[in-house]
């Protein structure tokens, strides 16, 4: 293992997986400058050429798009939003086109594009327009599979198996651990797209974990000790969901809690709550629970941001509620 | 009291200073931002205006408060040339409930649609369609008023300024765009980012008027929005002014700059600054003393600002709740 941090784990993956295939190429706002804004692409501009790693205007529709069509056509970019609200400007490419083609082609048209959603987050003060979650938009529309990976081993894993995957694939990172130094598997390995990874067993409450909310029920747990025996699993990948992991917990404990940073309303949690009712209606001992953000737009004021985003107090409570039910 | 327009042709004391003041305000008040930003006072997104001064401060001397001004991510200057409200400003970037935007807004997103200040923008580009729909709604309703987008030359590359352009020319709405180049988008210079950079040409593409602007100097930007105005309120439709500026400060709070030090002290140098500049125009009209007077002034008013916001309340979590919570 080394140490390493979320973006420096994924500066490996691209490396490694561009020095692998001459077809995967990078393309987004500011990458060939210095690393990029948030310094993932550092000394990949150096080492494999401008050629390859693509700056481009302030046009996310059009360089959607010209990812897209060079897809169509046998290349594998590896496309890039500085901060995933952007991804809205681009909407049309990415959902009529992009998720799209494929079928409509009969199968001809394959897409294998990753589309990075970088500087996802809140709690950083950066108001309505810079700290919005929408990995249900993608998750709601069929042809993309959605990922969200929320330590840096899994950073780099999911992102080399984005990349060789056929489809596109959303990877949504998130900006509140990128530059935390964790420990990471020394040399090549992939994480597989579409398994949830149970990070620590337990008996009492089943918590689901959307990307960056893993952070906050780990201090959770650690608040609450020995009062609660949480058994954690991060989802890891949104769409398609591992089902069979969440059911397998829920077999034991009988309660389950989701949490994600998106707003609560139709998001993931609500998808995984459908879901654990319709095939696993018998294994519940109380309603489910899901906590996210507010529905409101994400506001500027601190004292009003922290009200709106899902807190480690709000964590612990609930989790002690679906301990406490009586059956 | 507002001393309006035209300072080349009435050249009068009295509308000198005030453009200077106005320019210097925004000046301080960034330069103060930048320190309460270092101090963990101010929070998030910052991005600052200084070296664009005149821009800004041109432009909105012209306009009424009837008139509209769409603003960027870069907004702290338009929204003080726009209203003159330093302490509302101050206190939205404190995140206080005295905030011009309540403190839901902060940097990127500051109001007062009284003055006709609709607001700064997160999204590069976001705002120039709805510039365009404040046009709209001035023609429609028959009003005299005029629409401003501010934008940067890299917003210039979204589809959102051609497709406004195009719709403006169109209808003959009273858009006026304001095209800030000051040479780079984040890290990226507008050579890597814009097949060609003279807006003008662009413009042209679309059967709109335009000018070319020394962006750094005030006169030369109130002469252009003059005549802008001047055939936007005649009902010829829109039209667009490329200021050329550039941006002294790094993009934003968190990005290191990458820029080379000796493009960086050109525009530096006292003869490219706005401030100096329209100094060294009217050296008798504003004289050392004279400039010494308005630094004490602004500082005052910039110290009034920082304890007002300091002693703000934070906005309330309960009525915030009721008022926004669905
Ligand atoms: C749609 C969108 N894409 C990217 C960004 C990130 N971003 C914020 S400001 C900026 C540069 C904007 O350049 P320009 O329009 O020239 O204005 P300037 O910052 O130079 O004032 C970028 C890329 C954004 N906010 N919105």
């Amino acid at each position: 293992m080394k140490s390493m941090t979320y973006i420096e784990a994924m500066n490996e993956a691209l490396a490694e997986e561009m020095e692998r295939d001459p077809s995967v190429f990078i393309i987004g706002e500011d990458v060939d400058v210095d690393g990029g804004v948030w310094k993932e692409t550092q000394g990949l501009a150096e080492r494999f050429g401008l050629e390859r790693v693509i700056g481009t205007p302030i046009s996310e529709s059009a360089f959607t798009g010209l990812a897209a069509g060079a897809a169509m056509c046998g290349l594998r970019p590896v496309l890039e939003f500085m901060y995933m609200d952007f991804v809205d400007v681009a909407m049309d490419q990415l959902c009529n086109q992009i998720a799209k083609l494929p079928l409509m082609s009969g199968g001809k048209v394959k897409m294998p594009i990753t589309i990075r959603m970088c500087g996802t987050g809140t709690g950083t003060r950066e108001a309505a327009q810079h700290s919005q979650s929408l990995e249900a938009w993608f998750a709601h529309i069929p042809g993309f599979k959605v990922v969200m990976p929320a330590t840096a081993k899994d950073a780099k894993g999911l992102l080399k198996s984005a990349i060789r995957d056929d489809s596109p694939v959303v990877f949504i990172e998130n900006r509140n651990i990128y530059y935390k130094k964790e420990l990471v598997p020394e040399g090549e390995f992939t994480v597989p797209i579409g398994e949830a990874e149970v990070v620590q067993a337990g008996s009492d409450v089943t918590v689901v974990t959307v990307g960056y909310s893993r952070s906050k029920v780990i201090a959770a747990i650690e608040k609450i000790g020995d009062a609660c025996s949480v058994e954690l699993i991060d989802a890891k990948t949104v769409d398609p969901l591992d089902m069979k992991t969440f059911l397998d917990s829920l077999a034991k404990t009988g309660r389950i809690l989701i949490v994600q940073e998106a707003h609560t309303e139709c998001g993931i949690g609500s998808e995984i709550v459908r879901r654990v009712v319709a095939e696993g209606f018998d294994l519940l001992d109380c309603p489910p629970v899901v906590i996210g953000s507010k529905n409101c737009p994400t506001p500027f004021s601190p004292v009003l941001e922290d009200a709106v985003i899902p807190s480690i107090n709000e964590i612990m409570g609930k989790i002690m509620l679906l301990k406490q039910y009586k059956i | 009291m507002r001393v309006k327009n035209k300072i080349k042709e009435t050249g009068t004391a009295e509308a000198v200073s005030s453009i200077y003041k106005r320019m210097l305000t925004i000046r301080r008040f960034e330069e103060r931002v930048k320190q309460l930003y270092r101090g963990g006072e101010i929070y998030g997104a910052i991005h600052l205006y200084i070296g664009q001064e005149a821009i800004a401060v041109g432009v909105c001397d012209a306009l009424e408060d009837s008139d509209f001004v769409f603003s960027t991510h870069r907004g702290h200057g338009h929204y003080l040339a726009k209203t003159g409200d330093v302490s509302g400003a101050m206190a939205e970037l404190m995140g206080r409930a005295t905030g011009c935007s309540k403190g839901h807004g902060g940097s990127m997103h500051m109001f007062d649609p009284l003055k006709g200040f609709m607001g700064g923008n997160g999204i590069v580009g976001g705002g120039i369609p709805l510039a365009l729909g404040a046009a709209f709604a001035a023609k429609y309703k028959g009003t005299n008023a005029v629409s401003v987008s501010f934008f940067g030359e890299g917003a210039s590359n979204q589809g959102t300024f051609h497709e406004s352009l195009n719709l403006a020319a169109l209808k003959k709405l009273p858009l006026i765009a304001v095209c800030e180049n000051n040479r780079y988008a984040a890290t990226t210079p507008v050579k890597a980012s814009t097949a060609d950079e003279d807006m003008a040409k662009r413009a042209a593409g679309y059967n709109v008027q335009a000018l070319t602007v020394d962006g750094n100097d005030v006169e030369d930007v109130s002469q252009a929005i003059h005549k802008a105005l001047s055939h936007v309120r005649a009902g010829k439709g829109p039209f667009l002014l490329d200021c050329k500026t550039y941006r002294v400060e790094p993009h934003c709070g968190i990005i290191a700059d990458t820029r080379p030090d000796e493009e960086l002290a050109i525009w530096r140098t006292p003869e490219k600054d706005p401030l100096n500049r329209l100094q060294s125009q009217h050296p008798d009209l504003l004289t050392d003393k004279q400039v010494a007077h308005l630094e004490l002034e602004v500082n005052r008013e910039l110290d009034q600002a920082v304890d007002f916001a300091r002693q703000s309340p934070y906005p309330r979590v309960e009525q915030f709740t009721e008022e926004f919570i669905r």
